[in-house]
């Protein structure tokens, strides 16, 4: 009873966050907006009983996320260039796409259903074994780390990857830090990074 | 905001706290909830809230783009040469069972040593995307 009110509550929240972002101009309010949402989505999370992953939601998607967007605002503007385009397109691709999901959600067996086909394949397997084979109290980093294992090394290849691609787009010329300042051992580091760079990526 | 005197102090007090928690997210990630995604993301937002505060020059000296780009790559050879360690101890790629004395305390070994790697990258990939993106000028 208490979860369902949580739920509406944080629901609603949501629903009047999203909304508010998509009326306002201000870039720097939507920013701040979305980080109100990823922690709402945390508390959602937290709600459904899955820590791990409201604890990234919330350190990424409230926290990281929203400083590089802040720091993204400062080079670029704090308005919205209005727009004049009609929205029809876009606005009956996400009605239909939308009623198709929804649609979908009534096959799906009811939430935390035992019999659910999710918790029947390898659940009970992860549930019943994991201690005595892996010897972890945290079911979820068993998974993650040794039962998943070749999917977290591609998920941190992913974000290797980002670092590098972020840098090859950003980091580029050399002196582009000029404008800060440019001192000879400053120079120095600007080598580094290129260099670890380059040997990053054919290490991948 | 190097004149905020509030933000410079109180922040100041706070990141030492900051990075204590992400190593204890790090490390406990086995026991709780955690692991190296979310200690990796906290340890980088100590050294963010450092360049925010005091500076994109003095947030450079601290953590040199050099060194933090060799991280970001360190972080994911540890990951795969674990796997490589199984692989040598005559198991499956990513098999720890071989990696301590008991397959759990190879299990936990593997584990521990990978969860570091992945926080090692996290931590240095989010430091460089700020990095980069605070230190552009318009």
């Amino acid at each position: 009873m208490i979860i369902t009110l949580i739920d509406i509550a944080l629901l609603t929240f949501m629903g009047a966050t999203a909304i508010a972002i998509l009326r306002l101009g201000s870039l720097f309010a939507v920013v701040m907006l979305s980080g109100i949402y990823s922690l709402l989505a945390a508390s959602m999370f937290v709600a459904l009983d899955a820590v791990d992953v409201a604890f990234t939601e919330a350190a990424v998607g409230a926290g990281i996320s929203t400083v590089l967007m802040m720091a993204t605002l400062a080079l670029t503007g704090e308005r919205e260039r209005p727009s004049h385009r009609r929205p029809y397109v876009p606005l009956a691709v996400v009605l239909i796409t939308g009623a198709a999901l929804i649609y979908a959600t009534f096959d799906m067996p009811p939430f935390g259903a035992a019999d659910a086909p999710v918790n029947l394949h390898v659940a009970p397997r992860y549930l019943n074994e994991s201690f005595a084979e892996v010897g972890l109290p945290n079911v979820v980093t068993s998974i993650l780390a040794s039962y998943r294992g070749f999917d977290t090394l591609g998920e941190v290849t992913v974000i290797f990857t980002a670092g590098v691609a972020v840098m090859l787009l950003l980091g580029g010329r050399k002196g582009d830090d000029a404008g800060i300042k440019t001192e000879p051992p400053e120079d120095d580091n600007r080598d580094d990074d290129d260099d670890g760079g380059g040997g990053g990526g054919s290490a991948a | 905001m190097r004149h905020h005197r509030v933000l410079r102090i109180v922040s100041k007090l706070l990141i030492p706290f900051i990075m204590l928690f992400a190593l204890y997210v790090q490390f406990h990630g086995d026991f709780g909830p955690g692991g190296g995604f979310q200690a990796g993301v906290i340890f980088a937002s100590a050294f963010i809230l450092y360049g925010l505060i005091f500076g994109m020059e003095n947030a450079r000296k601290v953590a040199p783009p050099g060194v933090v780009t060799r991280l970001l790559a360190a972080g994911v050879l540890i990951y795969a040469g674990t796997g490589y360690a199984g692989l040598i101890g005559g198991a499956n790629f990513l098999d720890y069972n071989v990696l301590g004395a008991t397959p759990v305390a190879g299990q936990h070994l593997g584990i521990l040593v990978i969860e570091f790697g992945v926080g090692t990258t996290v931590a240095a990939a989010m430091i460089t995307i700020f990095f980069l993106f605070a230190g552009r000028e318009r």
